[in-house]
C-alpha cells in the first residue's frame, strides 16, 4: 500500500482523522484539518489512499468527498456529485477542465491511522 | 372581424370540415397541434361511418387486419373538448349566404367551411358495369364488400374465382395484389400500351409486366373493355373486349381513375375547374372568401393533385390561414415510391424526359427484373428525374438530388442494391429536402447533430421530425447523422463507457444469466478499469434489479450514484432534499402534521411536489438519518425521488369523490404505487391513474397512463415530461385490473431489461426494432415466450422490497456513512448559510454570503442556529 505525499510545500504537521478501516473503499469521506475541509478516499484496487479538498470548485459546496471513485485511462479518479466533473485523485487536477485544480493533500497510514499532513511552511 | 379580434373577444368561431378522409384528419391535427382548438370550433362531417382512415393502406385490409388498424390517431382528436366528428353525414346543400350548411336533417352554422370531400372512383361506361360482382376500389366497405363476395363466390362455385381488373394503374394493381390476396386468378386489363403509363415508360412498364406475370397475374394491354354479361344467376361472368375477344369473370373491379367529388361546391355556385375540381387559390380559399378547398377536391394552379402528400401540405396551409397565417401551397412533389404486388416501383421528377435535349441513363436487368432509369441534362451533369422499377432502393438518395449534379458518373447511382451510391449522405448539399413530409433539410438533420447534441437517429427524429410520418427517407437521415457523427468525432458506438464495451442491456443480460453479485467481478471479468460515474450507477442498478441488495450493501455502496448514496436528493449548496412515499398522493391529516412537525423541528423548506408528494429541502448529510427515523416512526417509507426508479402513481380522486369517475383510480395508483415502488430502472418510471376520460391525473404524461373506462382500463406508454414531452400512446383497452397489472409488469420489466442508460420509455419504445406494436406482442402475445419469466421477476421484485430507510436506521455500520466528517460527525458544513424569503430559508446567494462574511446585520441564519 501506498500513499500520495505530492505537495512540493514542506509538511510540518500530521492530523490524524480517522482508522483506515473506517473508509468504505471507492468511497470518500470528509475531514476536517485544521479548518480546512478535505475529502479522504481508499482506493478498493490498490488500496491506496489520496486527500484532496473537499470544496468542488465548480459549484462552491463541499461535496467531492461524496464523488464516485472510478479510473480514467488507468488514472484514479473522483467525479464530483453535483455536476460529474472528474478530478485526477492523485494530483487534484481537473481532467476535464485543465485551468481547474482541487488541493492534492499529503496523506500517510501510521499504525492504522489515516493522518493528513496539514501546516505547510 | 379578423380571426384575431375574434380571439381576442373570448368567442368561439365555428369551423365546418366537410369530408372525414385524410387530409381533413390532418387538417384538425394541424389545428389542434396549434391550439386553434381554443379560438375555433371544429365540426367534421364525414358520409363514411367509420373515423378517418388510412386509404393508402386499404390493401393491408385484405391480410385479414381489421379496419380499426387503418384509423388514423388514436381517436383521442375526436374526443377533444371543441372537436366534433359526425359520421355517416352528408352535408346535402351550403348556404352561402346564410353561412349554413345542411346535414343530418338540420342546419349547422359555419364562420368558415373547408371542403375536403375527396374524389370518386370512376366506372367507365361500359354496359353491364353495374352488374352484381363489379367494384370500385375507394373505401374500407368497397373493399369489405369485394373481399366478402370473393370468399362467398368461391364456395358457391366450388372452385378458384377469377377476377378481372379494369384499370393497370396504381390503383389497379393495388387491386390485383388484393385480389390475388383473396386467391384469385387474376387479370388486369389496360387500355394504354404498358402498366403504370403515367409513372413508368414503355420499357419500365415491360419489366413491370414480366415482374408481375411471374406473380401469376395475367395481363392484357392495348385492350379497351366493351361489355360485361351476366350468367344465369344474374352476377358478372365474362368480360367482353373491343378486339371482340373475351375471359371470365366472377368478380371485376374498376380501378379507371377518380374524379374530384366537388358537386356540392358546383351546387352552391363555387367555380369549378372544366375537368373538375373545386377552382383554389394558393392559399386554398375557393372563390367564396370564407370556404377552402383542399386534398383532392381542390384544383390548385389548374391542376387537381392526386397524392395524399400535396392533400397534407394544403390542410397545414388552412391550418396556418384559419390562425391569421399566410402560408401558401406551392405546388407539390409528386414523385411516389410504392409497392404493388411486391414489387418497387418509383418515379420522380420529369421521369420521362420532357425537358429538351435531356438524355436518359438506363440500367436494365431483365433476369432479375429491374429496370431504372435517370433523366439528365443535355450536358449530363444534372440530374431531371428518373423512375425505379423492380429495385428502388436508389430512391430515397436519388430524389432530393433532382435539380443537382450528380458527379462524374451518375451510373454509378444506378447500381444495384447493396453499392453504396456516390456521395450518398455525405455530399447532400444542406438545403435539400431529406424529408418531404415534414419539410426537412439535410441542413436540418446534420444541424441536429452538430448544434442541438443528438447523437443517434432517435435523437435526430425527435428534433426535426424527419422520418416520423411516411418513414421512407429514414436510411438517409440516419446516413446523413452517421457522417455527421463521424465528422464531429462522435464514434458511433454502443459501449457503455471506456471501461465496458457493452449495452446496458448487454450488461444487464451478462449478469443475468451469471452468478455475478458484485461490481468487481462484473468489471475484472467483463471490463476495465475501476469504472466511473456511468458504469458504476449503472452496474449497481442491475445488480438491484436481479440481486435485490440494499443499496449501502457491501460493495454496493461505492456503486451508487450522488443520489443514492445517501438516499437523498443532492441540492446546490451540498445540502440534501428528502420525500417521504405518498402512494397515489393520498395522505392522512396525522400524516401531514408529521411531515410538518419534522420540516418545523429541522427548519426543512417545504414544497408540494408535481407528484402529489411533499419535498423538504436543506437537510444536511447528518441530519438525514434523525430525520428518517422520526418519519418512518409515522409510518412513512423512502419515496425514492433520489433513485432511477418507480417515483410516484398520481391519481386523480376517482369514483369515490368525484361525480364524473367510472373507476376507483385512487386504490389502483395505490396499489400500482406500492407494487413497483423501490424498482431499479434505466431512468425514472413514473406512472398516472385517471379515473375517467377527463383525465385529471394526467397519465398520458406518464411512462405508464392507465384511463379508465366505463368496461375497465386503458393503458397507455411511453409518455413524459420534461425536455421533449410525449403524450404516451394507447397500449391496450378496456382491460381488467389482473389484466392491467399483468401487462404493466411485463412492460416495466421488458424496459427495465432492454433499455439503454438514461432511457425512458418513450425513445425505447423508438429504439425497439417493430417500435410499440413489437412491445405490445411481447407483453400480450409473449410473442417472445419471456412472459412468465418477466412475471416472475416482477414478482421476485415484490416479495423482496424492504424500506431502504427503514433498513438503513437498524444497522449502525450503514448509519456510519452520514458523518458530516470522520473527525467530527455532528459538526455541520460551516460554510452553509442562508435567508429567508416567503417565511422559509433558502441558500444565500453569492452577494447575500459576501454580505454575511463582512459581518453586516441582514437576516441570515447559520446552520447552527438552525439545530438549536
Amino acid at each position: 500500500m501506498t500513499t500520495t505525499a505530492t505537495t512540493t510545500a514542506t509538511t510540518t504537521g500530521w492530523t490524524r482523522i480517522c482508522r483506515l478501516d473506517a473508509l468504505v473503499p471507492d468511497r470518500g469521506a470528509a475531514a476536517l484539518v485544521d479548518g480546512h475541509q478535505v475529502a479522504v478516499f481508499r482506493l478498493g484496487g490498490s488500496g491506496d489512499v489520496h486527500a484532496v479538498d473537499h470544496h468542488d470548485p465548480f459549484s462552491g459546496a463541499n461535496v467531492m468527498a461524496r464523488g464516485l471513485v472510478g479510473s480514467r485511462g488507468g488514472v484514479p479518479t473522483v467525479a464530483s456529485p453535483m455536476h460529474k466533473q472528474t478530478f485526477d485523485l492523485a494530483t487534484g487536477h481537473c481532467l476535464d477542465d485543465a485551468s481547474v485544480a482541487l488541493r492534492s493533500w499529503p496523506v500517510r497510514v501510521v499504525d492504522g491511522w489515516v493522518e493528513i499532513g496539514s501546516g505547510t511552511a | 372581424m379578423t380571426i384575431d379580434q375574434h380571439a381576442s373577444r373570448g368567442a368561439k368561431q365555428k369551423l365546418a370540415v366537410v369530408g372525414a378522409g385524410m387530409v381533413a384528419h390532418r387538417l384538425v391535427e394541424a389545428l389542434v397541434e396549434r391550439g386553434a382548438d381554443r379560438t375555433w370550433d371544429i365540426e367534421v362531417f364525414g358520409d363514411e361511418t367509420r373515423p378517418p382512415y388510412d386509404r393508402v393502406a386499404l390493401t393491408s385490409f385484405f391480410s385479414d387486419r381489421d379496419p380499426e388498424d387503418l384509423l388514423l390517431g388514436d381517436g383521442s382528436l375526436w374526443r377533444r373538448p371543441g372537436v366534433r366528428l359526425y359520421r355517416g353525414s352528408v352535408v346535402s346543400r351550403i348556404d352561402r349566404e346564410a353561412k349554413q350548411l345542411h346535414a343530418r336533417g338540420t342546419t349547422f352554422d359555419y364562420d368558415r367551411l373547408v371542403l375536403a370531400t375527396g374524389s370518386y372512383a370512376t366506372v367507365p361506361p361500359v354496359d353491364g358495369a353495374d352488374l352484381p360482382g363489379c367494384f370500385v376500389y375507394r373505401t374500407v366497405d368497397d373493399v369489405a364488400e369485394l373481399r366478402q363476395w370473393v370468399l362467398d363466390r368461391e364456395a358457391a362455385l366450388g372452385r378458384k374465382v377469377r377476377g378481372a381488373v379494369v384499370g393497370g394503374g396504381l390503383l389497379g394493381l393495388e387491386a390485383a395484389g388484393a385480389l390475388t390476396a383473396l386467391g384469385a386468378d387474376t387479370t388486369v386489363v389496360e387500355f394504354a400500351e404498358w402498366l403504370m403509363p403515367l409513372q413508368v415508360d414503355r420499357a419500365g412498364g415491360g419489366a413491370l409486366r414480366r415482374i408481375i406475370e411471374q406473380l401469376g397475374v395475367s395481363v392484357r394491354t392495348s385492350t379497351a373493355t366493351s361489355r360485361l354479361k351476366a350468367g344465369r344467376d344474374g352476377k358478372v361472368a365474362r368480360m367482353q373486349f373491343a378486339d371482340g375477344e373475351r375471359i371470365a369473370a366472377d368478380v371485376v373491379v374498376f380501378a379507371t381513375g377518380v374524379r374530384p367529388r366537388d358537386e356540392l361546391a358546383r351546387s352552391s355556385g363555387l367555380e369549378v375547374g372544366e375537368r373538375g375540381g373545386v377552382v383554389a387559390d394558393p392559399g386554398c380559399l375557393t372563390s367564396d372568401d370564407s370556404i377552402f378547398a383542399i386534398g383532392e377536391v381542390a384544383q390548385i394552379a389548374g391542376r387537381v393533385w392526386g397524392l395524399v402528400g400535396p392533400g397534407y401540405t394544403m390542410a397545414e396551409v388552412v391550418a396556418d390561414r384559419l390562425l391569421g397565417g399566410t402560408a401558401t401551397f406551392d405546388g407539390a412533389d409528386l414523385s411516389t415510391k410504392l409497392k404493388l404486388l411486391g414489387v418497387d416501383v418509383a418515379s420522380f421528377g420529369d421521369a420521362f424526359a420532357a425537358t429538351s435535349g435531356s438524355l436518359e441513363v438506363v440500367y436494365a436487368d431483365p433476369t432479375a427484373g429491374v429496370y431504372k432509369k435517370l433523366v439528365m441534362s443535355d450536358d449530363a451533369q444534372t440530374l431531371l428525374g428518373g423512375m425505379l422499377v423492380g429495385d428502388a432502393g436508389a430512391y430515397t438518395n436519388l430524389r432530393p438530388m433532382v435539380g443537382r449534379a450528380l458527379g462524374s458518373d451518375p451510373t454509378g447511382w444506378l447500381l444495384p442494391e447493396g453499392t453504396e451510391a456516390p456521395g450518398a449522405g455525405a455530399a447532400l448539399p444542406d438545403d435539400v429536402t431529406v424529408c418531404s413530409c415534414n419539410n426537412v433539410t439535410a441542413g436540418q438533420v446534420r444541424c441536429a447533430v452538430t448544434e442541438q447534441g443528438c447523437t443517434d437517429l432517435a435523437g435526430v427524429k425527435a428534433c426535426t421530425k424527419a422520418g416520423t410520418s411516411c418513414g421512407s427517407c429514414v436510411s438517409l437521415v440516419k446516413k446523413l447523422v452517421d457522417v455527421q457523427l463521424a465528422e464531429a468525432g462522435i464514434e458511433v458506438s454502443n459501449a457503455l463507457c471506456e471501461h465496458f464495451a457493452v449495452t446496458r442491456a448487454q450488461l444487464f443480460d451478462i449478469v443475468r444469466v451469471s452468478e455475478i453479485s458484485t461490481f468487481s467481478e462484473l468489471v475484472a471479468q467483463h471490463g476495465t478499469g475501476q469504472g466511473c460515474d456511468i458504469c458504476r450507477p449503472v452496474a449497481a442498478s442491475i445488480l438491484s434489479t436481479l440481486r435485490h441488495g440494499h443499496v449501502l450493501d457491501g460493495e454496493n455502496a461505492a456503486l451508487q450514484d450522488t443520489n443514492d448514496h445517501v438516499m437523498a436528493n443532492l441540492q446546490k449548496d451540498g445540502t440534501y432534499s428528502v420525500v417521504p412515499r405518498i402512494p397515489g398522493g393520498e395522505v392522512t391529516p396525522e400524516g401531514l402534521v408529521a411531515i410538518g412537525q419534522v420540516a418545523v423541528e429541522y427548519g426543512l423548506y417545504t414544497k408540494i411536489t408535481g407528484g402529489q408528494r411533499i419535498d423538504l429541502f436543506g437537510a444536511r448529510i447528518e441530519q438525514l438519518p434523525a430525520i428518517w427515523k422520526r418519519l418512518v416512526d409515522a409510518g412513512f417509507e423512502s419515496g425514492q425521488a433520489y433513485g432511477k426508479s418507480l417515483r410516484t402513481v398520481k391519481s386523480c380522486v376517482g369514483q369515490s369523490w368525484c361525480r364524473y369517475g367510472v373507476q376507483d383510480s385512487t386504490t389502483l395508483a395505490i396499489d400500482l404505487e406500492l407494487r413497483y415502488r423501490g424498482l431499479r430502472s434505466p431512468h425514472k418510471i413514473k406512472l398516472g391513474v385517471s379515473g375517467c376520460a377527463r383525465e385529471c391525473a394526467e397519465a398520458r404524461g406518464k411512462d405508464v397512463g392507465v384511463i379508465a373506462t366505463d368496461r375497465g382500463w386503458n393503458m397507455y406508454v411511453g409518455g413524459n415530461g420534461g425536455f421533449t414531452p410525449r403524450h404516451a400512446q394507447l397500449f391496450a383497452e378496456d382491460l381488467t385490473t389482473d389484466e392491467l397489472v399483468r401487462a404493466i409488469d411485463r412492460f416495466l420489466m421488458y424496459y427495465v431489461r432492454t433499455a439503454d442508460r438514461l432511457q425512458r420509455t418513450a425513445p425505447w419504445l423508438e429504439s425497439v426494432e417493430g417500435g410499440i406494436d413489437a412491445v405490445r406482442a411481447v407483453v400480450l402475445d409473449d410473442s417472445l415466450g419471456i412472459g412468465a419469466d418477466l412475471d416472475a421477476a416482477m414478482a421476485s421484485h415484490v416479495d423482496d422490497y424492504e424500506d431502504e430507510w427503514a433498513a438503513t436506521l437498524a444497522d449502525e455500520q450503514k448509519l456510519q456513512r452520514f458523518a458530516s466528517f470522520v473527525n467530527a460527525p455532528d459538526t455541520p458544513d460551516p460554510d452553509l448559510a442562508y435567508v429567508e424569503e416567503r417565511g422559509q430559508r433558502r441558500p444565500a446567494d453569492e452577494a447575500e454570503r459576501a454580505v454575511l462574511i463582512a459581518g453586516a446585520s441582514i437576516p441570515v441564519r447559520t446552520t447552527t442556529e438552525v439545530t438549536a
